[in-house]
């Protein structure tokens, strides 16, 4: 047993259903009892989606308990199959049927005789992997599954397409900022005259993944989602992929650069130096901003960061690299990769924290005092009461981290966006200083004025506490219209009665 | 069809097939925490209870919560490690770290399944650390939502007193014992006792049980104190040393409708008389509360006419707008039945009630009020539907075209984006909706849909799925 009161990564079957819904109709049956599809929830709040998310439950009751699912998970697939004839359905185990034990396989198998669409089990073991993990594997499977069909079909196609192309492998639902990425890649890959054959799993289709071999390589985006499955890729078909995360100029450069020499070796004759050059000097920002003024007074203060893999070794090098900043701390919660991320970030910063423990690192902060974080949601709050500003640039994340406007980390346009988030997140914590120095705003005062100073009426003691209980940004308003309804009655004394008497008359 | 229509002439009850969207009841830790100020929630389960958790309780979870899950890992699944051992640890570090009165085990799905004994490891556990230890087996296989707080309580309901300590003999004394009482009790019995014994009516004690923030425990007991009632304790108090006494013979009454195993226990175990009446949601269902505690306990209630009457007087303007219109409940947290029975009152029709589970005995005052309100208002009787299907309701929903739809956040951005108003019912779960009041904020909920969308509805945006997501009605 482990004391936990804050998880970085999710359990398991989240990543499941983040690959499944990702995918165009695709339904995720979760083996579970009621009240583990908050995944839903999560969707149709942080991703505001439109569309009703493809995860039913079928339900482990005490019924279950005593004698076994029996017909129910097969019944509940091929009513869904009836009710929204999905291409696939992914049963999705949790950590409750992991435990039953149930042979869900079995399941799967007399689904599928009654069910049109496909059926398949998602293969992750609840107690092992996490929600990344899980994803990595999903994505794989589902890939797997649809090539060897198309194999013993006798409908792989074979050969490349005509003009250089790549698929996008890692793009998934609630991913960090993904959607912009997304965006953001294919406009790189028009720039570079390279066409995307497909973008998996977001808003990919099943049908189609016979034809991702056609591609003349693979590019994985992310260090967390996709690996698996362009490494199967490699080994079946021998496509090449580019791992680099184009997040950052230089980071950006040499991803363009291995996909240039991954496409020379393919046949092709492109030479992207040029591109590099002009993006970098007159379209990016970013290396601009490096050499300014703003960024000068930026030198040599300090840093903390701490996320994901991906997001955490590009921010370190950015920080480190780019701007001259001294990165005190890099961290990642990806514990089962910590060896990557040592050799990404080691001579970028002072220390190297790998812990999936929020109190660890809000310790590791705290002695490191630094100007700025750059972490989750989580360091983000450790900031707050350290009283530090704080960049968000990995998942946990909140619904304000699924911004609207457009906002990719990866490519040109996300060394400007990142840009922003360094410089703000620094001037943040140096406007702070400098009212503190110079004595504060002149509102600090009105703002923080006691309750219970000079008013002509008599609050008691019991009235008092009572309206310390009211929260503080409305008790202002709650004691002005208390005392404006005793006024109007010449009361001089308010007691708890009249304050709430007060309430119901003006209906606050 | 027929089916879907309304009932006319008396309440209908079905059960579908449970394949519907709620909050593990683990959930409750995240208020009674809050409300409990000494204890400390031990939720024993996987990452999947805690990442729940974590994501449902927003920024509370950055609140330093008194909260935390002891995490099982496949040792614990396997038996490798020995439960008790690691209880013990675990709950020697909580005494270090927070010092609690009270720690209040919740178990899980995972334990039921691994068959962890709690009930039988607290006791021994309590000896040890010299720690109270409750357990509740708030799980997602037996209980839905709120639920949750109803296992809490009705585990707590054991642990009130069953008589009132020697107070009174110290109160009287002005030696050295008094001065420490007083101080421990930072003088607040006394005060009490001197200035209020003489408004009460004479009647045998009441306990009310049910968590609810503090302002909302004022009010209703300031409701009462006019009438002459007095409520001799609450469960849960503020703390946990301050647990009610409850004798044989007591009187007892709930204040929300999901607290059945609560008032089972009261009534077998503690052998208290429960009350059984509607609950205090909106004016009409707090008049009906009060009016039925003065009955029992013989007391003439003074005013409440007047005051229902001004109180809806001084909210016609937000009941104006609901109105003639139509309200669905999907059904997740068990206040459906007095949230349709009160808007049933404002004047609307409820097609449906979706709700998770159905007592009718603990809920039979309600479901008569709902029942009558409804021929008063002349308004057809909704069906009531235990264990719905989403599904099914969606489909249903999608026909009948509710002008308000109350339901969970998994649905409610989906219904919005094709045309449907929708509020999300787990806001009633949080919000203060109880006694006369509240019923504003209560209005202001369930009318904000509506005073928003009528400000959209001229903008011609309201359906925005393209044509054949539409009908893609996936849960």
């Amino acid at each position: 047993m482990k004391l936990a009161y804050w998880m970085y990564a999710g359990p398991a079957h989240i990543g499941t259903l983040r690959i499944a819904s990702s995918f165009k109709n695709v339904h995720a049956i979760m083996h579970a009892p009621i009240g583990d599809d908050y995944f839903n929830v999560m969707r149709s709040m942080l991703e505001r989606e439109r569309n009703f998310t493809p995860v039913t439950t079928s339900s482990v009751d005490r019924t279950v308990l005593a004698r076994g699912s029996q017909e129910k998970v097969v019944d509940n697939i091929t009513r869904k199959d009836a009710e929204v004839s999905p291409d696939l359905t992914v049963l999705t185990p949790t950590c409750t049927s992991s435990i039953l034990q149930e042979d869900l396989e079995n399941f799967v198998e007399r689904a599928q005789l009654t069910a049109r669409c496909d059926v398949m089990l998602a293969d992750v073991n609840h107690y092992r992997v996490n929600e990344l993990q899980a994803a990595d594997r999903t994505l794989n499977q589902i890939v797997e599954f649809y090539i060897d069909k198309a194999r013993k079909g006798g409908t792989l196609p074979t050969g490349k397409t005509e003009r250089p192309s790549v698929n996008i492998i890692g793009i998934t639902s609630l991913g960090f900022h993904n959607q912009h990425d997304c965006t953001e890649l294919k406009r790189l890959m028009a720039d570079l005259g390279i066409e995307v054959n497909q973008v998996i799993p977001e808003k990919a289709s099943v049908h189609h993944l016979k034809d991702l071999p056609r591609a003349w390589f693979n590019l994985v985006p992310y260090r967390e989602v996709g690996l698996m499955t362009a490494r199967y890729l490699e080994a079946e078909f021998g496509m090449p992929f580019v791992d680099v995360t184009p997040m950052g100029v230089v980071e950006t450069a040499r991803c363009i650069r291995a996909i240039q020499q991954v496409l020379n070796a393919s046949g092709a004759a492109v030479d992207y130096e040029d591109y590099i050059d002009n993006q970098t000097r007159y379209v990016s920002q970013a290396a601009w901003f490096s050499r300014s003024i703003d960024c000068q007074n930026l030198t040599g203060k300090k840093a903390v960061v701490f996320g994901d893999n991906t997001h955490a070794i590009a921010m370190t090098k950015i920080l480190a690299r780019e701007m001259g900043i001294r990165v005190a701390i890099a961290g990642t919660y990806c514990k089962y990769d910590a060896d990557w991320f040592r050799t990404q970030v080691g001579e970028f910063c002072d220390e190297v924290l790998i812990s999936d423990d929020n109190g660890a690192v809000a310790d590791a902060i705290a002695r490191a005092e630094p100007a700025a974080i750059f972490g989750t949601q989580m360091e983000r709050h450790i900031g707050k009461r350290l009283n530090i500003p704080c960049g968000v640039i990995a998942a946990p994340i909140h619904v304000q981290n699924f911004p609207i406007g457009y906002k990719p980390f990866v490519g040109y346009e996300g060394t400007n966006q990142i840009s922003d988030l360094v410089y703000n997140s620094f001037t943040l914590g140096m406007e702070d200083h400098l009212l503190e120095i110079f004595g504060g705003h002149d509102t600090k005062e009105v703002i923080h004025k006691s309750i219970s100073a000079d008013s002509d009426l008599n609050w008691t003691k019991d009235a008092l506490a009572e309206l310390n209980k009211v929260p503080g940004f409305v008790r202002g308003k709650v004691k002005r219209n208390t005392e404006k309804f005793a006024r109007e009655r010449q009361l001089s004394s308010i007691t708890i009665e009249l304050m709430y008497a007060a309430k119901e008359a003006v209906g606050a | 069809m027929t089916a879907t229509q309304p009932n006319t002439t008396a309440l209908s009850f079905e059960c579908e097939t449970g394949n519907y969207h709620t909050f593990c009841p683990i959930s409750c830790v995240a208020w009674l925490y809050q409300k409990i100020e000494d204890s400390f929630f031990l939720v024993i389960g996987t990452k999947t209870c805690g990442y729940f958790l974590q994501n449902a309780m927003g920024v509370m979870i950055f609140a330093e919560p008194r909260y935390a899950m002891a995490e099982l890992e496949e040792g614990d699944i396997s038996a490798q490690l020995n439960d008790y051992e690691e209880l013990k640890r675990l709950c020697l570090q909580v005494k270090r770290d927070r010092n609690p009165s009270v720690i209040v085990f919740i178990g899980t799905c995972t334990t039921e399944i691994i068959k962890m004994d709690l009930e039988g490891l607290a006791p021994r556990l309590e000896a040890e650390l010299g720690i109270p230890i409750v357990v509740a087996r708030a799980n997602g296989l037996d209980y839905a939502f709120t639920q949750g707080e109803d296992t809490v309580l009705a585990a707590m309901a054991n642990r009130c007193p069953s008589e009132a300590p020697a107070v009174k003999e110290t109160t009287s004394e002005p030696g050295q014992g008094n001065a420490i009482s007083r101080l421990l009790n930072f003088g607040r019995k006394q005060e009490e006792i001197v200035a209020d014994e003489s408004q009460y009516a004479d009647h045998p004690p009441l306990v009310l049980f049910g968590s609810l923030p503090d302002p909302v425990v004022t009010q209703l007991t300031l409701e009462l104190k006019k009438q002459g009632i007095k409520v001799s304790g609450w469960l849960p108090e503020k703390r946990f040393t301050e647990l009610p006494v409850i004798e044989p013979g007591y009187y007892v009454s709930g204040v929300h409708p999901f607290l059945s195993r609560t008032a089972t226990a009261m009534m077998r175990r503690r052998k208290c008389k429960l009350i059984g009446s509607p609950f205090p949601i909106g004016p009409d269902g707090t008049r009906a509360w009060i009016e039925k505690l003065c009955s029992v306990f013989n007391i003439e209630p003074k005013g409440l006419a007047e005051r229902e009457a001004e109180i809806w007087a001084s909210v016609e303007d937000y009941v104006k707008l609901v109105r003639g219109k139509s309200v669905f409940f999907m059904g997740d947290n068990l206040l459906e039945i007095s949230l349709a029975r009160f808007l049933a009152r404002c004047g609307m029709t409820v097609l449906e009630i979706g709700i998770p589970y159905m007592d009718k005995r603990y809920q039979g005052a309600e479901l008569a009020l709902l029942e009558q309100t409804c021929h008063e208002k002349g308004t057809p009787l909704p069906k009531i539907v235990e264990k719905p299907d989403n599904h099914n309701q969606l489909q249903r929903i999608l026909e009948l075209e509710p002008d308000l739809v109350i339901t969970g956040m998994a649905h409610a951005n989906p219904l919005e984006a094709r045309g449907i108003d929708t509020k999300w019912s787990v806001e009633f779960t949080f919000a203060q909706i109880q006694g006369f009041t509240n019923t504003r904020d209560l209005l202001e909920l369930v009318t904000r849909p509506l005073r928003r969308n009528t400000h959209l509805k001229e903008l011609g945006w309201d359906k925005l799925v393209k044509s054949e997501d539409a009908k893609r009605v996936t849960v």
